[in-house]
């Protein structure tokens, strides 16, 4: 009997050198270890997961189901007609439209300067190039709120207000000083013996960084554009105090429509059950671009090697 | 007038490679310029005209008048809600960052297991960040309803009293509530993801030679990752504080800076002054005075970064 446990321990573990104790063996303590592993792994993502989940339960409720007591999971009879509903009382494709078109060029915008100008900062020696990059590092730290009220006396001047170009044009000029250190970190850590060798077959700078570094930081750029798009799809401050046309609504401010805050919907009854639909509707791309994205967002910033 | 380069210790190059460097300054200012051009636009300009009406009354629709200090000295000794709403704002980000910090670590050293699933595993701790704000503080203020919320309805049901907090609407409690709303959002965000890069980015054999040397799994923790994120750390410290002290838009939503001004946030003070009584000037001087406090702050992190950073590549 005892034989046979000892035979069947040694078997399990690839016939290896292994204790009689089968609880102290190597490989038990080790699979005991990853159970625990996993179990936290489930149980926290399930407390991540959570509101996330009622949101999708509740999205599918009546109104009236929602804050009912004790609190119950499932609809009573799931109502899909809340997802077109939601574009029956606000205009939904609308927003859905504006948010993708900031988001969008305001990324592309954001990724090309930061890319040139990362390329300028890895690859060129001029005066103050150092000094430059300091103060473009220091401005991460530097809070929205200083330059948010005259930024907004400029743009009410110039005639922006309640149009996009305040929130894609400044995109246009580096994007941010995070982008611009990402990309300048992962240049640098291209040989440069690439670049004197396309400057010996005679391509110019701009030559250089398109058809050398570009293609070859894919990876990097791809991290950049999509840090960049999710922070845009959600960005609700600046939209927030630009905008002020329903029509021109981004998805962020515009969901607040059925909480029925005053002065912005014409019923003061808030609607969460179309709320958690609308948010359904807002989250689900995102979600789906950091499912897919994923992989290469944690290389990207490997291999930037940002280390502060 | 005219100035002569500074005579060179270096061997004198020959003409053409001064050329050569003179072009290659030109290139690079050029690749530079949309974001010096970003930073007088959309930095530095606007920080001077917000400097400039710090010390004017300004309602947009008057031109503005310089009243000198009046501002600044109305704001510490009048404004009510100046001391209040900084020492709230502080006390969130102390505890917000060093615990989302933690939470961000532990999360995405259990990532970088190589479990199966990770995919997966990671975009369930990516989804609280995923959330729009406005939904996440609907989401909150249901679980946190102090009647019919499922938080306060587990309270009732395991004490077995009635006794359960107001969360929200309660002063004692509101901010309580939004510390937790925000960690949820923050631990498994872009905090986690550095740190996962991070992680990855310290070399195996330091691990190898730890085991050599009889390191158990805490003794690597302690001698060979923490010492190798120190940098990482840093960088998400810094940026979450000063990510933390601008909360905004949650607490816009969730409590509207109630109850009884419990959650009245810096941002949300300077957001008031600004856009709803149109107070320029004033609202300017509020954001000089936080700006100063920030970069006051930021600096002695830097300095005490010196004591607990270790940069792998520097050479001592």
């Amino acid at each position: 009997m005892a034989g046979e446990v000892i035979t069947r321990n040694r078997k399990q573990a690839g016939g290896g050198f292994i204790p009689v104790g089968a609880f102290q063996s190597a490989s038990f303590q080790r699979a005991f270890g990853r159970g625990i592993l996993y179990l936290i792994a489930v149980s926290s993502s399930a407390v991540f997961m959570f509101p996330f989940v009622w949101t999708v339960l509740s999205s599918l409720k009546r109104g009236g189901e929602l804050f009912r007591f004790p609190p119950t999971w499932l609809p009573e009879i799931p109502q899909f007609h809340n997802y077109p509903d939601v574009f029956d009382i606000v205009p939904w494709a609308m927003w859905t439209w504006n948010s993708t078109f900031v988001a969008v060029v305001s990324t592309f915008g954001a990724v090309l300067t930061a890319a040139l100008v990362g390329y300028s900062f890895a690859r060129f020696r001029y005066p103050a190039r150092d000094v430059l990059f300091i103060l473009t590092l220091s401005t991460m730290m530097l809070p929205v709120e200083v330059t948010l009220i005259p930024l907004y006396l400029m743009f009410a001047k110039i005639g922006w207000l309640d149009s996009y170009r305040p929130l894609i044009v400044p995109s246009f000029f580096g994007g941010s000083a995070f982008l611009i250190f990402l990309m300048r970190q992962f240049f640098m850590s291209i040989p440069i013996d690439l670049d004197e060798a396309a400057r010996i077959d005679g391509a110019n700078y701009l030559r250089i960084f398109w058809q050398i570094l570009m293609p070859l930081s894919i990876p990097v750029t791809a991290t950049a554009a999509v840090l960049t798009f999710m922070a845009q799809w959600n960005e609700f401050l600046q939209p927030f105090i630009f905008l002020n046309t329903k029509s021109k609504y981004t998805l962020a401010i515009g969901i607040r429509y059925f909480q029925a805050v005053s002065g912005f919907a014409d019923d003061s009854e808030p609607k969460y059950h179309l709320l958690m639909a609308a948010s359904v509707m807002m989250t689900a791309p995102i979600i789906a671009l950091f499912f897919l994205a994923q992989r290469y967002l944690v290389q990207g910033i490997v291999m930037s090697g940002i280390k502060g | 007038m005219t100035t002569k380069a500074l005579p060179s210790t270096r061997i004198p190059l020959p003409r053409w490679t001064k050329n050569l460097r003179a072009k290659e300054a030109i290139a690079g200012y050029i690749f530079l310029s949309p974001w010096l051009l970003g930073i007088i636009l959309f930095i530095v300009g606007p920080m001077m005209t917000s400097g400039f009406l710090s010390f004017t009354r300004y309602d947009i629709v008057n031109p503005p008048e310089f009243v000198g200090l009046k501002n600044f000295i109305e704001i510490f000794t009048k404004d009510r809600l100046f001391w209040p709403s900084m020492m709230l704002t502080f006390r969130y980000a102390l505890i917000v960052v060093p615990f989302s910090l933690i939470g961000a670590l532990a999360a995405a050293m259990l990532l970088n297991q190589a479990l199966l699933g990770t995919t997966w595993f990671r975009t369930f701790f990516f989804l609280p960040h995923l959330t729009p704000i406005v939904a996440a503080a609907v989401l909150w203020g249901w679980i946190f309803n102090a009647d019919v919320g499922p938080i306060n309805h587990w309270i009732r049901t395991i004490t077995g009293s009635d006794n359960a907090p107001g969360w929200f609407r309660d002063p004692d409690w509101a901010m309580t509530g939004l510390i937790i709303m925000a960690m949820w959002g923050a631990i498994g965000g872009n905090t986690m993801l550095i740190f996962l890069a991070g992680l990855q980015g310290v070399p195996q054999e330091l691990y190898d030679a730890a085991v050599v040397d009889g390191a158990g799994i805490w003794a690597k923790f302690r001698n060979v990752t923490l010492p190798m994120l120190t940098p990482t750390i840093f960088f998400n410290m810094v940026l979450g504080i000063i990510g933390a002290l601008r909360v905004f838009a949650a607490a816009y939503v969730a409590t509207q800076g109630g109850p009884a001004y419990s959650t009245w946030f810096y941002a949300l003070h300077i957001y008031t002054r600004a856009f709803q009584y149109f107070e320029m000037g004033y609202a300017s001087a509020l954001a000089w005075i936080f700006f100063f406090v920030l970069f006051v702050f930021t600096y002695v992190q830097f300095r005490q970064s010196r004591r607990w950073v270790y940069y792998a590549g520097e050479v001592d």
